[in-house]
């Protein structure tokens, strides 16, 4: 269980949010919206344990996330709309690294299958440089599927995707969520999931 | 975990391999200009040898501590190193290890060759070459905290340097005294046991204060 009591946040003099208390159980998705610079990001860098909280605590199953440090971090995959994404790596050598960061190394045949089961058969030799916007997107999503982490945090995940790939993610995260898993993210775009429950966050 | 970091900033610095290319450019021709500009005459020449050798490779080094982490920042990749179950600390080791296989390797090696430019006998080109051997992972594990620290920074090029550079001095006093100390017939050894002394130093608590910078510039 995700939770956060009281978080306040403040960019430089502009206060972002104060007093902003929830919690998520296994199998719920938490959905953050709100105009843009309303900290839909800074909330998500607070949750993942980039950034810390002015005011307030954030805590894993009873414990601070800032004290469990690297067992937190075993369970959680964060996205961020910047995709660490390198242009001069390919397709294969992206995906194979960046889960290789998070703990899970998989071989060159794991990573060549699920980059083709999110669309990009054929590409996967290619630098990320010549690769389209939506399809840089994909190589980054491809992590959620070979990842065992429970607690997903994606940051406008949807962005440059097609309405095919939208509809995987959404697949995707149903299939995190029936696991008991938790996921939070942020759109701008309406998605229909089907989770136990879902919260809705109006940032204003 | 360390491997994989080290593999891929490899494999970086193969696919753009002008970024390497500079750094050992600017070392070759910095060390070869100065023979041209002071003139031929040997006993000045090998006086100032350990000297200009020791700051161009000083200098090469630093010239690609900005590319340390800038990379990393503006993908987004320091943020997936940060959220790694694997400590940052070791992960910031296989930065400077990279670092240092990338710009400082290259640089020990033409050193010998460069040094015959100032007539250097083989015994002071072999110290010349060990001390490099030994200094230079000291300047690559040093930079790594500058170029942490500055992460994101305008302008963060003059600061590092700043930063950086009174830390160096003691490398630079040390790697090239071993050199004059051999040339002048007395032991080098002394040298050497400072060099490796801050090698130790900076192995332990370099990549630990890299670590701790880095989660302060991208809090």
């Amino acid at each position: 269980m995700l939770t956060a009591n009281n978080l306040g946040f403040s960019r430089g003099n502009h206060k972002l949010f104060e007093n902003l208390s929830f919690s998520i159980n296994e199998g719920e998705l938490l959905l953050v919206s709100g105009s843009n610079g309303s900290g839909k990001t800074s909330l998500l860098r607070l949750l993942c344990g980039i950034s810390t909280p002015d005011e307030g605590e954030i805590l894993w199953n009873g414990a601070e996330i800032r004290d469990l440090g690297e067992d937190y971090y075993r369970v959680m995959t964060y996205l961020g709309h910047l995709g660490g994404i390198k242009d001069d790596l390919t397709a294969i050598e992206n995906l194979r690294i960046s889960c290789a960061l998070a703990g899970n190394e998989i071989d060159e045949g794991q990573a060549k299958e699920a980059l083709g089961r999110i669309g990009l058969v054929g590409r996967e030799m290619l630098p990320a440089k010549v690769l389209s916007q939506g399809q840089r997107r994909r190589v980054a999503l491809a992590r959620l599927l070979v990842t065992h982490t429970k607690v997903w945090i994606l940051d406008e995940p949807l962005t440059a995707l097609d309405v095919t790939a939208v509809d995987m993610i959404r697949q995707l995260l149903e299939h995190n969520l029936s696991k008991g898993g938790l996921v939070v993210m942020t759109t701008h775009q309406e998605m229909e999931i089907s989770a136990v429950t879902s919260q809705h966050l109006v940032l204003s | 975990m360390i491997l994989w970091i080290i593999k891929r900033d490899l494999l970086l610095a193969m696919r753009r391999r002008a970024d390497v290319l500079t750094t050992l450019f600017f070392f070759i021709i910095v060390v070869s200009l100065f023979p041209l500009g002071v003139g031929p005459e040997m006993n000045t020449l090998r006086i100032m040898a350990p000297g200009i050798v020791w700051v161009a490779a000083l200098l090469a080094s630093m010239l690609a501590l900005g590319r340390m982490f800038s990379g990393d920042y503006t993908d987004g990749t320091l943020e997936q190193m940060l959220l790694s179950p694997v400590s940052l600390s070791a992960l910031v080791m296989g930065k400077a290890i990279a670092h240092w296989l990338i710009t400082g390797v290259p640089l020990v090696l033409i050193a010998p060759v460069l040094g015959i430019q100032y007539d250097l006998p083989a015994e002071s080109l072999m110290v010349l070459t060990l001390s490099l051997l030994m200094g230079t992972p000291v300047l690559s594990l040093i930079g790594a905290i500058g170029a942490a620290l500055t992460l994101g920074l305008r302008g963060g090029g003059v600061l590092v340097s700043l930063l950086v550079l009174p830390l160096y001095v003691p490398v630079l006093i040390f790697g090239a005294g071993a050199v004059e100390a051999s040339a002048a017939g007395l032991g080098f050894e002394a040298h050497f046991s400072l060099l490796g002394a801050f090698l130790l130093v900076s192995v332990v608590c370099s990549p630990w204060a890299t670590a701790a910078s880095l989660r302060i510039s991208m809090g």
